[in-house]
């Protein structure tokens, strides 16, 4: 095999055999999924595949390029209300929705805007404002918010005479696999090297010709479009948006996807959404307890296992390989 | 026209006056080498030049522009790579992907072929890549992570970032520093190599004063933020200043 071949082949999403046959495997497990499962399982699912959009999101700015963000709730907020207005003038949804994520991403550059001067603990508040500041908006303003009921949106007519639940099952990971195919993209790609680079030592970044403001804020352009997303697939599928859906909680939900995954681990920002989608269901009876479960698992994790549950499993697979041996 | 003439930069950190008025000029694949006592400010002259600090006063003329004011990355796109004194290396990076981004400035950067996996422009600079990595002998660590490797190889990789950019001025601050001394002289005949065949002016920053003046066609002399001497390795390392520079260093 010449050179120019074997480099192609490094290319590909994916190489060896084996990984191609287990992928196929889990491809097929999650598209028959909702046809064995029960509803309320389907119904979990559909909100994961939603959320891991936006753990994604957050995972390409925490975990890649080394910035942070606590203004993720505004983001969806953003996203979702600008999806939800614009559904409301009979604008076509796929559009309406592009035009959320568009909308999270224009604000996202004013988030990242203190990324270029402030790092770590001081980007995280000067974040937090922003989400604060763009909750309290939507709470006090009718014409946003669309009023106390909030706005209501036009659920989408399943199709192949699907129950709802199975529809917007297949919908929304179809929009998940989007994002995921994108995230692997972006993060083997030059951007995705210059994102990495910035985190790993921005002089050395700059100094090799990465234009820092120009990466920082496109990491934050691109997170928060996702972001927005997140939002405008939330709306839909709930039927209607209002503002106590975008709680500071949100931003944190979201921090707590990307740690427990694993920061800069593709698949494990989705076992995070997982994470954070299911610990509320299994504590639904105390809700107060939720907080504090995030807070310590992110304690535990941080002490005990940084890469996170993408860590765990790989450190698993090794063991399993190397089984009689070790 | 000289290919690199720095002009009286002045720089100082609250007190400390770094460099006082240097100039300097280099020409096209000249090894012009600087010497100096600790502190001395050769480390500072660097940063100014890449355009890591911003002088207080002066030019850096480089292909007849004025480079000062410009920051770190638009230096870069101009033509001038460097290494560190201490090494700034993408850690979690393997080594191939540090020598990528060594060749960020030469990449057509489209997003859409970031977004759609459209790979084409990854192969050209991936095949420059690979002619570093045999220049360097790297091919052993090719897709090791960075901070897995030893410290001569973590130069190595260092010095073949820079080189990746394809410039005209490389700028190397120490570049044999803490390696042992058969690494030491690998390295050395490297950098004569690399004037041959990237055609690149070199600056280069060297303690071991026996093996920079091999290197070097011409040599300058800082102490305290000044130039004390210019001229023939042999003439600089004989002059009276740089004797007195250097003991008066140990003495302290
Ligand atoms: N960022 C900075 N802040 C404060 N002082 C600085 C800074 N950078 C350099 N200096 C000071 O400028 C002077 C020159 O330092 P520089 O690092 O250029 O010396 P050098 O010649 O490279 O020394 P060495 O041989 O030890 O590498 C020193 O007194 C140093 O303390
Ligand atoms: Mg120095």
């Amino acid at each position: 095999m010449d050179l120019i071949e074997s480099y192609k082949e490094e290319l590909k999403l994916i190489r060896k055999p084996w990984t191609k046959f287990w992928v196929g495997l889990l491809i097929l497990f999650v598209l028959l999924l909702p046809w064995y499962s029960p509803e309320h399982v389907t119904h979990i699912c559909i909100i994961i595949f939603i959320y891991s959009i936006g753990a994604l999101g957050q995972n390409l700015l925490i975990g890649y390029t080394g910035q942070i963000s606590f203004g993720q709730n505004g983001l969806l907020a953003i996203g979702a209300f600008t999806f939800g207005h614009l559904v409301g003038h009979s604008i076509p949804w796929p559009l309406a929705m592009i035009s959320g994520g568009l909308a999270a991403g224009l604000f996202g550059l004013v988030v990242g805007f203190p990324s270029l001067r402030l790092k770590g603990p001081y980007l995280a508040i000067a974040t937090m404002g922003f989400g604060v500041a763009v909750y309290q908006t939507f709470v006090n303003s009718e014409t946003l918010s669309g009023g106390r009921m909030g706005l209501l949106i036009k659920k989408l007519t399943p199709v192949f005479s699907l129950s709802p639940t199975n529809f917007n099952y297949y919908f929304n990971l179809f929009m998940a696999a989007i994002f995921l195919l994108l995230t692997y993209n972006i993060v083997s790609s030059y951007m995705g090297r210059a994102f990495v680079a910035i985190r790993d030592n921005d002089i050395a970044a700059e100094v090799t010709g990465v234009n820092l403001v120009r990466y920082k804020l496109l990491a934050f352009f691109i997170s928060s479009f996702y972001t927005g997303i997140q939002g405008g697939l939330y709306a839909l599928f709930m039927g209607y948006v209002e503002p106590n859906m975008f709680t500071f909680m949100e931003s944190i939900t979201l921090f707590v996807a990307v740690i427990v995954g694993g920061l800069s681990s593709v698949e494990g920002a989705i076992l995070g959404a997982a994470f954070i989608v299911i610990v509320p269901q299994l504590l639904s009876q105390y809700k107060g307890l939720v907080p504090v479960v995030y807070g310590l698992t992110i304690m535990l994790i941080l002490i005990f296992e940084p890469m996170g549950l993408y860590g765990r499993w790989m450190k698993m697979r090794l063991y399993f390989r190397n089984w009689p041996f070790r | 026209m000289p290919l690199l003439e720095v002009e009286r930069l002045v720089i100082s950190f609250g007190g400390i006056v770094a460099l006082g008025g240097v100039s300097l000029k280099s020409d096209t694949q000249e090894i012009v080498g600087i010497i100096g006592p600790n502190g001395s400010g050769k480390t500072t002259l660097f940063n100014c030049i890449s355009g890591v600090y911003r002088p207080r006063e002066g030019k850096v003329i480089f292909k007849g522009e004025n480079l000062l004011g410009h920051r770190p990355h638009e230096v870069a796109q101009k033509g001038i790579a460097r290494t560190f004194q201490n090494l700034r290396l993408f850690m979690h990076m393997t080594v191939l992907d540090n020598l990528m981004l060594g060749r960020h400035v030469q990449f057509k950067k489209n997003p859409f072929h970031a977004f759609l996996r459209i790979r084409k422009e990854e192969l050209i600079h991936r095949e420059v890549a690979e002619e570093i990595i045999e220049f360097l002998d790297l091919q052993a660590f090719r897709n090791s992570r960075v901070s897995d490797c030893p410290y001569g190889i973590q130069k190595r990789v260092e010095l073949g970032r820079a080189l990746a950019q394809e410039p005209e001025l490389l700028l190397l601050d120490e570049p044999i520093a803490g390696l042992t001394s058969e690494e030491k002289e690998e390295m050395a005949y490297r950098i004569t190599e690399i004037r041959g065949r990237y055609k690149t002016a070199i600056l280069l920053v060297e303690h071991d004063l026996r093996i920079a003046s091999r290197l070097a066609d011409r040599m300058v002399a800082l102490d305290h933020g000044l130039l004390i001497a210019e001229g023939l390795p042999k003439e600089v390392q004989s002059a009276p200043e740089v004797i007195r520079a250097y003991l008066g260093d140990e003495e302290a």
